[in-house]
């Protein structure tokens, strides 16, 4: 538990110094443009929403830091992220609450699969080093190398665009209307089949590199040695002794690389104009729409640290040493 | 060094010595000016222009010349940045501990779990002209931290090494012993951190432009992709628009981690893929049997 | 008794901190790990003393509190009659151009990424100014036929990794001389050294101590190499002196209960050819050193133990010839008349 509660803590301590830099960002760099969106909308905007957009981009010269720091609290307590431009005059959090489960449910899915997928081929690359395996490595460095988002235009162009296989935009059929009947996810899942192809095929490498130079490295520790002497079937060894500790680091990171992958989840979105939130963030960066990219920004950021909270749970339970620490 | 120069970080440095070459002639061996508009719009891959051309009959060919400067002009001067920044805060960390350490780490924790992408694009779009050296810039400020973390274990592993407590017993200061006696071991360390924030730099920056969130004027090999989605060059089927520059950026990620790997063989000889030429497998070497017939010269 | 004290270790005692966790940061005493507790020595030009212990018992923590490279927790040491106590900067170089330390291991001593050279002109340069050109060569080779590795420039531009683990500590030897020292503080010198060269490398500090007029601490875990190379012998136990003298007396006439067994335990041919068990072992092992016990630490292993011992610390008793030991078994109020070793003597 200590060992839970001590992370629990860096969590809240990392999720204050997003919403901190969040709140001083506005405020170190130039406020103009901010200020110019505003007049924009002048006469549409009420009362009650310029003060909020004053608060999040402390226009408001007049009250102290403290107090406009306090204010700015006071309103994400209240779920109040101010107004998209965009999608005016729709809060920001509506914006995201609707496009957050797109998101949570492409990356969810792919993440997983990817991590498990291509820890298991680590393993068995890394187990059977200097076999034909190792040819493969190459392949995996140069797909670990393209950008998730250029892999995602090959994709549409082949896919989409020549064969016509697969729809190239979007996140299900046009016309239908959204809710939980057969008709809508199997649209949905139809849909979801190129961007989640792009997501694994540009992560997965990165997993499998990882896990094989880690069971390279365990492969020659003692205790595997031992459990080979002992006459252990080589499956036993490989899965029992040697994936179980390679298998570690990798956890730990995968918690650090959530980050990147989140990153690159977004692109892919933002290339197949899939209705989650990277597609959001994408026209709101073009849109200029601050308070949608401010709001994006911590819900990515907090979404980070609760997975990453999920991540330590899992290490927690396959790692003995720190379950007795803890 | 010798060994650190095997057959893979050779391949990453030609790749990687061939786009410096690009970067820094390519604004003079461009046949076109990449900006310049023609009236062969839209024309495949020609003796005239070898990449094609864009809607606008830009030459695509050029383009990707001049890009690659920016793209490692922003990648490189990250990576250093990033790389200076990484080395004092992990070594001080490293070397000092105590509450120093703990706040340095916990810093770099932060850092490292915060998603960098979404920030830097933050960022980068409040500032209301964003060049290239202010892009590397915001790229290091968030790309340090791995960096960081990696020293930081490394130099707490070596401060307790015989070897510095040692050359403290000599009579050499705290200075000297951090410089001379700590940095030197971890070369590796640094060069291999320095590849891996150059990669995240350029990976970065060909985002940012894409998104066209860094200046559109600036000709990078993400900018070209930029006006290729906006002209919607993928419905209309030309493939030949965003083909070349997409396949730059891998092979110039490709020869970094290339790159890395040669560094990362060289700290863990146990990840070569063979030892020696010869190929090895797995078992040979668990027991002393089996080491003498296979042969492990 | 030969030479003066140079160096000397009054009530030296180090307890390292223990990091309390989660709850017991608000509630418990700090805690701490007695590691050496109240060590009193001296250190006399041209001669040997050595400190045996087993591992854990703080006899390489007394190597590092002399050479200043832990602060202590309380006593003195006292270089040249005057109590010194340096943490770093020019205080610390002076001291440490007197105190030279060897370290137990050869391999891990010298940097990887340095060679001789370097290594040996970084300690002529930080304690003799800035050598260089023909004098620098000159002390470079002198200091490498000082420790027989001739000729001086087959190894000066070797990196550590290429020479033997006998050339290494030689060069760590090397190292230790450059500084001029009058005091060299040898932490288990050859105990990472194949059998086979260990003998040359004390011979080789033997030597120097008869040539430079040193004086050597000795610290080891093998009290028959103390009886050849040391004129003194300490035995430690558990962070305390428990036992001192002449080699010849402590190895010979071992006094303390903890002796005995430390030289029963050790391999003797003629014991075992005489059929008599070489190895007698007390059972148990050292207490914890986080809680200590009271009265003396070997008194839960010990066959002799009588009530006092678990309850009061046994201060050194005198046996003659400078010979003493903290044992009850010595008190002359317990015991009638002068102490007979022969009450003490493990039969079974």
């Amino acid at each position: 538990m200590r060992f839970l509660l001590r992370r629990a803590l860096f969590y809240l301590v990392t999720a204050w110094a997003a919403i901190t830099i969040n709140f001083m960002l506005p405020r170190m760099l130039p406020g103009d443009p901010v200020q110019a969106m505003i007049a924009r909308f002048q006469g549409r905007l009420s009362t009650d929403a310029i003060a909020s957009l004053y608060v999040l981009f402390g226009l408001d010269t007049e009250s102290s830091m403290l107090s406009q720091y306090l204010t700015y609290w006071g309103n994400l307590f209240k779920g109040d992220l101010g107004l998209s431009f965009t999608y005016f005059p729709t809060p920001v959090s509506e914006v995201i609450a609707q496009s957050i489960p797109w998101t949570l449910a492409l990356m969810g899915v792919t993440t997983v699969i990817s991590f498990v997928l291509g820890t298991m081929i680590g393993v068995y690359a890394g187990w059977k080093r200097g076999s034909w395996i190792d040819a493969l490595l190459p392949i995996t460095t140069f797909f670990s190398a393209i950008p998730y988002f250029w892999l995602g235009l090959i994709a549409i162009s082949v896919f989409a665009v020549s064969w016509g296989a697969f729809p190239a935009a979007g996140g299900y059929e046009p016309g239908l209307i959204p809710g939980f009947d057969w008709e809508f996810i199997s649209s949905a899942l139809y849909y979801s089949v190129l961007p989640a192809l792009t997501v694994l095929i540009s992560s997965i490498a990165g997993w499998i590199l990882g896990m094989r130079n880690m069971m390279v490295t365990v492969s020659s520790e003692d205790y595997v040695t031992v459990a080979h002497a002992k006459g252990l079937p080589e499956k036993r060894v490989m899965l029992g002794y040697a994936a179980r500790n390679a298998v570690l680091p990798s956890i730990s990171g995968f918690a650090l690389s959530l980050g990147f992958i989140v990153g690159g989840t977004l692109l892919v979105e933002m290339v197949f104009s899939y209705p989650g939130i990277g597609y959001v963030l994408f026209t709101g960066v073009n849109a200029k729409d601050y308070p949608l990219m401010q709001g994006i920004f911590l819900i990515i950021t907090m979404a980070v640290l609760v997975a990453n909270l999920l991540a330590d749970v899992v290490y927690l339970m396959l790692d003995p040493r720190t379950r007795k620490a803890a | 060094m010798k060994s650190a120069l095997n057959g893979k970080t050779i391949a990453g440095l030609s790749i990687m010595g061939f786009f410096v070459l690009i970067a820094i002639i390519g604004s003079w061996i461009a046949p076109y000016d990449p900006s310049a508009m023609s009236s062969d719009i839209m024309t495949p891959p020609s003796g005239a222009h070898w990449f094609g051309t864009t809607q606008t009959g830009q030459d695509i060919f050029s383009q990707v010349l001049v890009g690659a400067r920016g793209v490692l002009v922003v990648g490189l001067v990250a990576g250093a940045i990033a790389t200076v920044l990484s080395v004092l805060i992990g070594v001080t960390a490293g070397f000092l501990g105590g509450v120093a350490d703990e706040f340095l780490s916990a810093l770099s924790n932060i850092f490292l779990v915060v998603p960098a992408l979404p920030l830097i694009i933050i960022v980068t779009s409040f500032l209301p002209d964003a060049g290239d050296f202010l892009i590397a810039f915001v790229i290091s400020a968030t790309g340090w931290a791995w960096g960081a973390r990696i020293l930081r274990a490394q130099t707490l592993s070596l401060r307790q090494r015989d070897y510095v407590e040692a050359a403290r017993a000599t009579g050499e200061r705290t200075w000297r012993l951090i410089v001379f006696e700590v940095l030197p071991n971890l070369t590796a360390i640094i060069a291999s951190s320095f590849v891996g924030t150059v990669i995240f730099a350029v990976l970065s920056v060909i985002t940012l432009s894409f998104i066209g969130v860094a200046s559109v004027s600036n000709w990078n090999w993400g900018t070209i992709l930029f006006w290729a989605q906006n002209a919607q060059a993928l419905a209309q089927g030309a493939w030949w628009w965003f083909i070349p520059a997409g396949l730059c950026i891998a092979l110039l990620g490709t020869a970094l981690a290339l790159i890395n790997f040669g560094i990362d063989e060289y700290v863990n000889p146990r990840l070569r893929t063979s030892a020696g030429g010869s190929k090895v497998k797995m078992r040979v070497g668990f027991t002393p049997v089996l080491r003498q017939e296979g042969g492990r010269s | 008794m030969t030479g003066e004290v140079v160096l000397a270790a009054r009530g030296v005692t180090k307890h390292f901190p223990v990091a309390r966790k989660g709850r017991q940061v608000l509630t418990r005493q700090p805690r701490a790990v007695h590691a050496v507790d109240d060590v009193s020595f001296d250190l006399r030009r041209g001669h040997v003393t050595a400190l045996v212990g087993e591992s854990g018992s703080g006899k390489s923590t007394v190597a590092r509190l002399l050479a200043q490279l832990y602060p202590l927790t309380s006593g003195d040491i006292v270089l040249n009659d005057v109590p010194t106590k340096v943490k770093r900067g020019k205080s610390f170089r002076a001291y440490c151009k007197q105190v030279q330390m060897i370290f137990q291991d050869p391999f891990a001593s010298l940097n990887p990424v340095h060679t001789i050279r370097y290594h040996l002109t970084r300690a002529l340069r930080v304690h003799h100014g800035r050598v260089k050109g023909e004098e620098l060569e000159k002390g470079l080779a002198s200091l490498l036929e000082r420790v027989n590795l001739t000729p001086p420039e087959r190894f000066l531009d070797k990196y550590p990794h290429e020479l033997s683990g006998g050339q290494r500590q030689r060069v760590a030897i090397a190292r230790a001389l450059g500084a001029d020292p009058t005091v060299l503080l040898a932490d288990e010198p050859v105990s990472m050294l194949d059998v086979s060269i260990r003998l040359g490398v004390l011979n080789l500090l033997r030597d120097l101590k008869e040539r430079l007029h040193l004086a050597i601490l000795y610290i080891t875990h093998d009290i028959a190499s103390a009886r050849y190379f040391a004129d003194t012998t300490m035995v430690m136990y558990a962070g305390q002196v428990i036992e001192g003298g002449d080699s010849e007396t402590v190895t010979q006439e071992p006094a303390h209960p903890y002796t005995q067994l430390l030289i029963r335990s050790a391999p003797d041919p003629e014991r075992a050819h005489n059929g008599v068990p070489t190895v007698t072992t007390a059972p148990g092992e050292p207490p914890s050193l986080i809680s200590p016990p009271p009265g003396c630490r070997f008194a839960p292993r010990c066959p002799y133990a009588a009530e006092k011992c678990r309850t009061a610390t046994p201060p050194r008793f005198d046996l003659g010839e400078s010979h003493y030991a903290a044992c009850w078994l010595y008190d002359s109020k317990t015991t009638d008349e002068h102490p007979r070793r022969d009450t003490v003597e493990v039969g079974a």
